[in-house]
């Protein structure tokens, strides 16, 4: 059925840009068929996969490379599908009003993308095969990117395009390369077998380094972090859903799927919650800083993308089950609060908070969603937010590491949760408090016009399910411990197996919560003081421009080579690619220089001689500067070529070749008549010097290649085959020409081809200047 | 194989080379040519030791008769290309009275751009 799911979302993707011709900005609609299928599907198989039951499916794809489409949906699959399917009907539902008032003529293609973008994901999700994931993995790369550049006129969509495309594309090839070793260790390409007895080593290590690497890019960590701001060039929709609740996430799912088999390995726990903290610490102060309302929630997601890293890197089961909880509680508070940004956007055409005044004021449920879901990001107890976050410390005060490491990353969980809170308290403030315009700006708000109930549902869904799972978090939290349970490290029983609840008595994560709360309060009552304290702060190189100077640095390093290697000289082209075949294949020949069997040092003393003769020619040929010698020069090479011919057994070559050579000397001297008697003066010493080692250099390559291929000989030469089939095949004796004009007769219609058209090449070029002499004559 | 074979090939390409990395148009023109019969003689040696001329007449030891068809075919398709070459060689002297190859005036232009826009 997940296969059937995939090709349904391509069907429905193919179909918008033509429905949407003739519906408008209702092809929206028809777009969420995709995802509410998908999402009936999810929900009748959920009873069957909760206990354990995994949906599997399975698509020969190269079976002679055992390649095979492999999916399997668990419990943890089941909520992530949940989660993609769901965001996406809410998103399509919201972009149906979004795009109200401007109608775009890309809005089917618009439509298009973003089911194609959620096909992918939920083929992500669900694929076994690690390279059936990769493949989908690199798809929602792909839409990611047209999605961002949608607005295709404006070059900042196209740069924020080009970066985020570059930067996820460069961690898929490592998470490619990553999952090749993987697979290499242990032998199969299951991602649920490869886990379940997870192989070790040196090279193993090596590619769990570069599968975080790839999942560090696509969840926007740092030091990778800089596409996603950029990225809210995109249409709101776009941005709520792929840039806060679904495609970023799929980092963490590596991540989470990982960790629980690799939590324990060396380099796993120091390399995933270093980045993590990192992450959450510089998103979140970032964040603080913004004045746009979408780039505050960007930075907010990139610290929560940090957070999520911290959490499930740990892969013990309390850490497994807190972070499925705060996976789910982000989708939920980040989708609100994006579509509540795209609702104050469209209707007061500005998401700037130095403008923005007064609309909690005039919009109560837009406050009220935008409130509720704030306070689900801050973690304010009775929020889904809140119980989550409690999960997360605890996991920590029970303590994965052992000794200082652990309190070290408490303190920075509980430093970077402080921030988390001072701007989801910046945002509502922002976005809803009568405060005034700041200088210079004028004000807007009073007079928006309210959003429809149909623009503002979308929104308000996910806010009051946030509320309703963290009243009543018992429901919602036995499906978390099935998703977390299918992630293999919670045993059904025992602690970690609990539900979630609200209240869990006076325990020390309580306590670091109220120190959280406190500390974040603390930040936003001093928020002059620390906006002042952050604009005199020296910035440090940000990522943003840590990423425009490679690019700046590959750019220049493409031009020198260019300026060097293509300086528009044929001798400096020639010599580029002599030089490449001598160095590259030549230093493997050199490794592996052989004889052959029966090599002699020549066939006769006759061709001894003929040989010595040829380098005699050679040798004056190559400094010889008056024209007719040449010519006649390199005559008397072909002879002594065709001498060579006769004494190894080739009387028709020799034949032909000397009939074409007395025609070629004729044709040199035809032409020759006409130029001056000597070469060009020579150039200096060191350039001859210089060609001729690169000549010398090719020939030796030659003969040492030739003898190697020599020895490389395992099979009777197919000349044999040939001669015993020309009489009763061919019918001819002289098996030469029975391989010419039989065996091999579209080799010589293809060489009659090549001589027509130089044929016709010279009639062009010998008679181009005459009509024009002629015309000058008249 | 003989290795007076395998060395005339290697002797053969070096000229060839040595004449093709020339700027006079000439010269590269018969560095073609000994570049081929270079070729040409890789194809014969490859074909192992020599034997007697292939016809068949009962006789045993004959040389492949396979190299030499491929060897034949391109004889034919190097004079093709020679005498294209010449005329190439008598439309540029027709041009500019001059068989030398100049430098490729767009290449230069953008190799100078890049190095400019390098020391920026």
């Amino acid at each position: 059925m997940i296969p059937a799911l995939i090709a349904w979302h391509a069907l429905v993707a193919s179909a918008a840009p033509v429905l949407a011709r003739r519906l408008g900005r209702r092809v929206f609609l028809w777009c969420a068929l995709a995802p509410a299928v998908t999402l009936g599907w999810i929900v009748a198989v959920a009873p069957k996969v909760r206990a354990g039951d995994p949906a599997t499916a399975s698509i020969r794809w190269v079976p002679a490379l055992g390649l095979e489409l492999g999916f399997r949906m668990d419990g943890f699959g089941l909520l992530m599908a949940g989660v993609v399917a769901g965001i996406g009907l809410l998103v399509f539902a919201y972009a149906r009003s979004y795009f109200a008032g401007h109608e775009h003529p890309k809005l089917g293609a618009l439509g298009a993308h973003l089911v194609g973008f959620a096909g992918a994901m939920f083929g992500l999700v669900t694929a076994d095969n690690v390279f059936a994931l990769f493949v989908f993995w690199e798809l929602t790369a792909v839409f990611s990117f047209l999605l961002i550049g949608f607005e295709d006129t404006k070059g900042s969509a196209r740069g924020a395009a080009r970066e985020a495309l570059l930067i996820t594309s460069l961690g898929g090839l490592a998470l490619l390369a990553g999952l090749v070793l993987l697979t290499q260790a242990a032998g199969r390409a299951s991602l649920a077998e490869i886990l379940a007895s997870p192989p070790r080593g040196g090279t193993v290590t090596a590619a769990l380094v570069l599968v975080v690497v790839g999942a560090a890019t696509k969840s926007a960590q740092v030091p990778f972090h800089s596409w996603l701001p950029a990225a809210m060039e995109a249409p709101t929709p776009v941005s709520a859903y792929l840039h806060s609740a679904t495609m970023v996430k799929a980092g963490v799912y590596l991540v989470a799927r990982f960790a629980p088999a690799y939590g324990a390995t060396g380099v796993w726990r120091p390399l995933v919650i270093g980045i993590g903290l990192a992450t959450m610490l510089v998103g979140g102060y970032r964040a603080l800083r913004q004045h746009d309302l979408k780039l505050l929630l960007a930075f907010g997601t990139i610290s929560q993308l940090g957070f999520l890293f911290v959490v499930f890197g740990a892969g013990t089961p309390t850490a497994t089950k807190a972070g499925t909880a705060v996976l789910l509680a982000h989708a939920l508070f980040k989708a609100a609060l994006f579509l509540v940004t795209g609702i104050i956007d469209h209707q007061a055409h500005t998401r700037d908070i130095r403008r923005l005044d007064g609309i909690g004021r005039h919009h109560r449920l837009l406050a009220a969603t935008g409130i509720a879901a704030a306070a689900s990001m801050a973690g304010i107890p009775l929020s889904f937010g809140f119980v989550a976050k409690e999960l997360a410390l605890e996991t920590w005060i029970d303590g994965p590491f052992a000794g200082p490491g652990n309190a070290a990353v408490l303190a920075g969980v509980v430093v970077a949760s402080m921030l988390t809170v001072a701007y989801s308290a910046r945002f509502v403030w922002g976005a809803f408090a009568a405060k005034g315009a700041f200088p210079g700006a004028r004000a807007v708000g009073a007079d928006m016009p309210a959003p429809s109930l149909a623009f503002l549902a979308p929104a308000a869904l996910p806010a009051a399910a946030g509320v309703l799972f963290g009243l009543v978090p018992g429901r919602i939290g036995s499906l978390v411990v099935d998703a977390a349970a299918a992630l293999g490290s919670v045993a059904a029983k025992g602690p970690a197996g609990a539900g979630l609840e609200l209240w869990h008595g006076f325990t020390p994560a309580l306590g670091l919560s109220a120190l959280v709360l406190t500390g974040g309060g603390v930040l936003v009552a001093a928020r002059r003081r620390v906006e002042r304290l952050q604009t005199d702060a020296p910035s440090p190189v940000g990522a943003a421009t840590g990423y425009q100077r490679s690019l700046e640095w590959l750019n220049l390093v493409a031009d020198r080579t260019t300026a060097v290697l293509q300086n528009g000289s044929l001798p400096t082209y020639v010599a580029v690619v002599t030089i490449t075949v001598v160095v590259v294949p030549g230093a493997v020949l050199v490794r592996h220089l052989q004889v052959p069997d029966g090599l002699v040092a020549a066939e006769s003393w006759v061709q001894l001689a003929v040989v010595g003769l040829l380098a005699v020619a050679v040798g004056a040929l190559v400094r010889i500067h008056r024209r007719f010698a040449a010519v006649l020069l390199v005559g008397a090479v072909g002879f002594l070529v065709a001498g060579l011919f006769v004494l190894q057994g080739g009387a028709d070559l020799a034949l032909t070749l000397v009939l074409i050579e007395t025609l070629g000397i004729v044709i040199f001297v035809l032409v020759l008549r006409h130029l001056p008697e000597r070469f060009r003066a020579p150039v200096g010493r060191g350039v001859v010097a210089a060609r001729a080692a690169v000549a010398v250099a090719g020939g030796v390559f030659v003969t040492g290649f030739l003898l190697t291929a020599g020895a490389a000989r395992t099979a009777a030469p197919v000349g044999e085959a040939l001669i015993d089939q020309a009489l009763p095949l061919g019918g001819g004796r002289n098996v030469v020409n029975v391989i010419l004009t039989d065996f091999r007769a579209l080799d010589t219609l293809g060489e009659i081809s090549v001589l027509l058209v130089a044929a016709l090449g010279i009639g062009a070029l010998v008679t181009a200047g005459r009509g024009r002499s002629r015309e000058e004559q008249r | 194989m003989s290795l007076a074979l395998a060395v005339a090939a290697g002797i053969l390409v070096s000229g060839g080379l040595y004449l093709v990395l020339q700027r006079t148009l000439t010269r590269v023109v018969l560095g073609f040519g000994l570049l081929s019969h270079g070729a040409n003689l890789v194809l014969l040696a490859a074909g192992g030791r020599a034997g007697a001329v292939p016809l068949v007449d009962g006789r045993r030891g004959m040389a492949d008769p396979l190299v030499q068809a491929m060897i034949l075919t391109a004889i034919v398709i190097t004079f093709g290309i020679t005498a294209f070459l010449l005329a190439l060689a008598y439309r540029s002297w027709q041009l500019t009275r001059d068989d030398q190859v100049e430098d490729d005036r767009e290449d230069r232009r953008i190799a100078r751009l890049a190095t400019r826009r390098g020391r920026r």
